[in-house]
């Protein structure tokens, strides 16, 4: 099968996202590279945790004088329902059913967009509470994850939208279905990563 | 060519069995995605209730969000399909990684 | 697509080179760049020879040596090593699996040019107010104190080259999986193709804490962090880990690959089977896996307490069970063989008993106890330079050796070959061999002199002098290859004619598409089934038919450019230039914007059709 072939409802394959070997190519390529992804978050993590709450004063706020749960939840739920909107683009892709899939990842990135205001919300928030990245290891070692994870949600937003403008007019063939497979797997993963931020730093930072 | 191990000579009939096939997966979503909800509703309220000792509640959020991911990697990354055995190689060895490294960074840097 | 044989001008050659996406140019990038900066790595030990040969030296000063021993290290691991065992990756790995070319072309080229501009933003630091001084570990403890912006060259320059490693590490890992010939089942691959792969998935792991080290100490250094600032509530033991973590398995990076071309120079030279082939798979497996659970045999001085030295200690040792497999293997290849001395066999020969004793005096330095005793002296210096000048460089010479013709079509000169073997196999021994006793004599690491009458001055002249015989024979192989190329006397698919795998069944140089019709893998060692029966060549798998290549493209080397001007721009911040930001975004804009433009823009790459191929075919008598 060939990228560039127009395709019809009747002759989609079943796995647009495998049929060509380019697109096993990417499909592989992006799963090794959120391997990767893993063990970069890891360390971050482990960083985190052997520097969570080294001040250097005692005026400074530490984790459970910062996080609180009514915050923590909302961002939580933005980034899960993006994650199942991002599930149901990817069932309309297989269905070959273009302007549904369209219409859910513009949902998934409408979500995104409100889980990063929260988050820069969030961190101005903290940083007029004296915790800054500046001012202590625990500051740096907090924005450094969380920002991270951030970085990756904001990549991941600019992402979606230069896909579906590319593609907003030329529906789809199986040159750009493995491109949108492959953001939802990014998406997800970014889901992932937030579901052991939200515990370890968030939870466990609150429960001491 | 694609659809070979779904072949049953008849593309109405195959087209049919697929959509069925992937309209029935997309509940499972749903199911995992409710129930996801469900985990961290009750990893929230967990910390929420400020009965518990930490010793009791850090380990049962970390085995919450654990069976979270398993969720988001099976079911909405598609992990259980036949076809991802590089892919699961590939991401547990790396999370073997971390998790080795975690362990060490929280017993040998401050001691 | 026709005009692929038409000899081409200069800039047309220079053009072809800065866009190509053909795994076999890239190899030649890498392996030109690779060996620039091998040169350059070459000279630095020249100086640090030359400084250490008497007493009291002041050919350079205490600043200037700390300056030449960190960029030494740092050169010769990731800017020379790295880069050659992927020049031969590049060009060897495809061929041996029957591929087209790898799995992500554009990548692959990218991987290059963002190694190439790391690399040389790092050497800018000598020609920018001094290079990096706190060692090729640069230990977080000194590296934030040092003054001036040598550390953050490192930094960045390393950060940027790492990108490139590691995304050219996940390319080989899905060409592999995914690209092999019809027939190439995981247990015929040959053994430098597994330890490309096992290679390669260690880049993947091993990659991303040196990116999560790189930056904290850039947050640290430029933008007032405070991950390594104890005042602060830092620690510096945190950039130890990050960056041994990623360290350790680093070596095995390097030492891999060298063991698979060992492997293939021991079974063709042999003109045997691979001893034990499955055996060396595991072993090459089990050493992959090992290696990132030692990482703290680098720290057991730093007092991480006796239970995590012994763990490490007793991890560290196992890993010699798979490369012990190993050497006896190669051994038992060699039994019974009929062994041909060519040059690439000097060097597989030589290295046995060179790098037995590398491991044999790791066994030593893995045992905590006695570690306190060797830590920071010149044994250490010596272990780690038997392993990798015996191990890795004797490889990549061998390899040099051994695939020139595969490049080039050319065959090196095998008495000057041997002449190169000889002084730099003497040379090495004479400069390494004694520093296992100066160490234990006492002569710390890292220190730029010495004073007389301290029992050192005998065995630093003998080892100088034999740091003159590697030189020679460095300068023996450049005259090497500027002859063999003015000669140019082309060669055909076989030059060695003991080849076993596929890369020895194409013509060499191979066309650009390698494979006009994939061929057909019947077993272990290919294309020796196929000569065993009398063929020529190889069975094909597929009838002729057209075949599809990837456009070339500039986006790769304005990718990379555009992290080049960037880090810049970051590092310049913390002066307050005025220019600085504006410099760092104008560079991330440069990178975002080719990426973004590679996104948008369709590339369905082109076909060659078979009517092409089967002229080919007959114009093969003129073209030659």
């Amino acid at each position: 099968m060939h990228a560039e072939e127009k395709l019809t409802y009747e002759t989609w394959p079943a796995e647009p996202e495998k049929s060509t070997l380019e697109a096993k190519n990417k499909f592989l390529g992006f799963w090794l590279f959120l391997g990767g992804e893993t063990v970069l978050f890891a360390s971050l993590f482990a960083t985190y945790l052997s520097l969570k709450d080294k001040v250097p004063n005692t005026s400074q706020p530490l984790a459970k004088d910062l996080f609180e749960l009514p915050l923590t939840f909302v961002a939580t739920m933005l980034l899960l329902t993006s994650s199942l909107t991002s599930v149901y683009a990817i069932y309309h892709m297989k269905n070959f059913a273009f302007k549904k899939m369209m219409v859910w990842l513009g949902l998934t990135a409408l979500l995104g967009f409100g889980f990063l205001g929260l988050e820069v919300y969030e961190f101005n928030h903290y940083v007029h509470l004296g915790h800054k990245f500046t001012s202590s290891a625990f500051g740096s070692a907090f924005y450094t994850l969380v920002g991270f994870h951030g970085a990756h949600v904001a990549f991941g937003l600019a992402w979606c939208l230069s896909l579906m403008f590319r593609n907003a007019k030329r529906g789809l063939n199986l040159y750009n279905a493995p491109k949108f497979y492959v953001f939802s797997l990014y998406w997800h993963f970014i889901d992932v990563v937030w579901v052991f931020i939200f515990t370890v730093v968030y939870l466990m930072g609150m429960v001491g | 060519m694609a659809n070979q191990q779904l072949n049953s000579g008849n593309p109405r009939v195959d087209l049919e069995y697929r959509r069925r096939k992937s309209a029935e997966e997309m509940r499972y979503q749903v199911i995992s995605f409710a129930l996801m909800i469900f985990l961290t509703l009750v990893a929230f309220a967990a910390v929420a209730a400020k009965g518990f000792t930490a010793w009791f509640t850090i380990p049962f959020i970390v085995l919450l969000a654990a069976v979270q991911v398993v969720f988001q990697l099976f079911y909405f990354m598609h992990m259980s399909h036949k076809g991802h055995e590089a892919p699961t190689l590939f991401l547990f060895s790396g999370l073997f990684v971390g998790l080795v490294m975690i362990w060490a960074f929280s017993t040998i840097i401050w001691w | 697509m026709s005009t692929y044989a038409q000899k081409k001008g200069f800039g047309a050659t220079l053009w072809d080179f800065l866009t190509t996406v053909d795994h076999k140019k890239i190899a030649i990038l890498y392996l030109i760049a690779g060996g620039f900066f091998f040169l350059i790595g070459g000279i630095e030990a020249v100086f640090i020879r030359i400084q250490l040969a008497v007493p009291n030296n002041d050919f350079v000063s205490a600043g200037a040596f700390n300056e030449i021993i960190t960029m030494h290290g740092t050169t010769m691991i990731f800017l020379a090593a790295m880069p050659l065992v992927f020049a031969f990756m590049n060009a060897v790995m495809p061929l041996q699996i029957g591929a087209r070319d790898v799995a992500f072309p554009y990548v692959n080229a990218l991987g290059f040019w963002l190694f190439f501009f790391g690399g040389i933003f790092l050497n800018l630091s000598w020609f920018l107010g001094g290079a990096p001084d706190a060692g090729w570990t640069s230990y977080a403890s000194l590296a934030i104190h040092s003054k001036g912006h040598g550390v953050d060259f490192y930094v960045l320059g390393l950060q940027i080259s790492g990108l490139g490693t590691l995304i050219g590490g996940i390319n080989f890992l899905v060409t592999i999986i995914n690209m092999r010939a019809p027939g190439m089942t995981y247990m015929r691959m040959p053994l430098f193709t597994w330890t490309t792969f096992v290679t390669s998935a260690l880049i993947l792991f091993a990659f991303p804490p040196l990116t999560v080290g790189l930056v904290l100490m850039m947050f640290d250094r430029l933008f007032g962090a405070n991950f390594f600032e104890v005042a602060q509530g830092g620690n510096t033991v945190i950039w130890e880990h990050l960056f041994w973590i990623f360290g350790h398995p680093e070596v095995y990076i390097l030492i891999l690959p060298a063991f698979g071309i060992f492997s293939e120079i021991f079974a063709m030279f042999s003109r045997k089977r691979l001893f034990g082939y499955s055996s060396m798979v595991f072993a090459t497996v089990l050493i992959g896996f090992l290696g990132f659970m030692v990482w703290a045999h680098h720290m057991f001085t730093t007092g991480l307490g006796p239970v995590a030295n012994a763990i490490f200690a007793v991890a560290t040792m196992a890993i010699g069970v798979p490369t012990g497999i190993k050497i006896f293997n190669w051994l038992f290849t060699m039994w019974g063989g009929s062994v041909k001395f060519t040059t690439p066999m000097h060097y597989a020969f030589a290295f046995i008993p060179t790098f037995v004793m590398g491991g044999v005096t790791g066994i030593m330095l893995a045992s905590a106890a006695a570690d306190y005793q060797y830590h920071d002296t010149y044994f250490v210096v010596a272990h780690f330079h038997y392993v990798i000048v015996g191990g890795v460089v004797l490889a990549l010479l061998a390899g040099t050796h051994l695939y020139w013709p595969k490049m080039f079509g050319t065959m090196l000169n095998e008495t000057m070959g041997k002449i190169t073997f000889w002084t730099f196999f003497i040379g090495f021994h004479m400069t390494f061999f004694i520093q296992h006793f100066l160490g234990l004599w006492g002569m710390p690491r890292r220190v730029f002199t010495y004073l007389p009458g301290q029992g050192f001055e005998t065995s630093n002249m003998i080892s100088s002098i034999g740091a003159a015989f590697m030189s020679v024979g460095v300068i023996v192989l450049l005259i090497n290859i500027i002859v063999t190329s003015v000669k140019n006397v082309r060669v055909g698919n076989d030059p060695w004619g003991d080849g076993r795998t596929l890369e020895w069944s194409i013509p060499s140089p191979p066309p650009f598409y390698n494979f006009k019709q994939l061929p057909l893998v019947r077993g272990l060692d290919a294309y020796w089934i196929e000569k065993m029966e009398g063929k020529k060549e190889m069975t094909p798998a597929e009838p002729l038919g057209d075949i599809h290549m990837p456009n070339s493209s500039f986006l790769p080397f304005t990718t990379s450019l555009g992290l080049f001007i960037a880090a810049f721009g970051a590092m310049y911040h913390v002066d307050d230039k005025g220019w600085a930001l504006p410099v760092l975004f104008i560079g991330l804009l440069v990178t975002f914007g080719s990426m973004l433009l590679r996104s948008v823009k369709d590339d369905h790459g082109f076909h060659i059709h078979k009517e092409e191929l089967m002229n080919e075919d007959d114009n093969k008598g003129v073209k030659a």
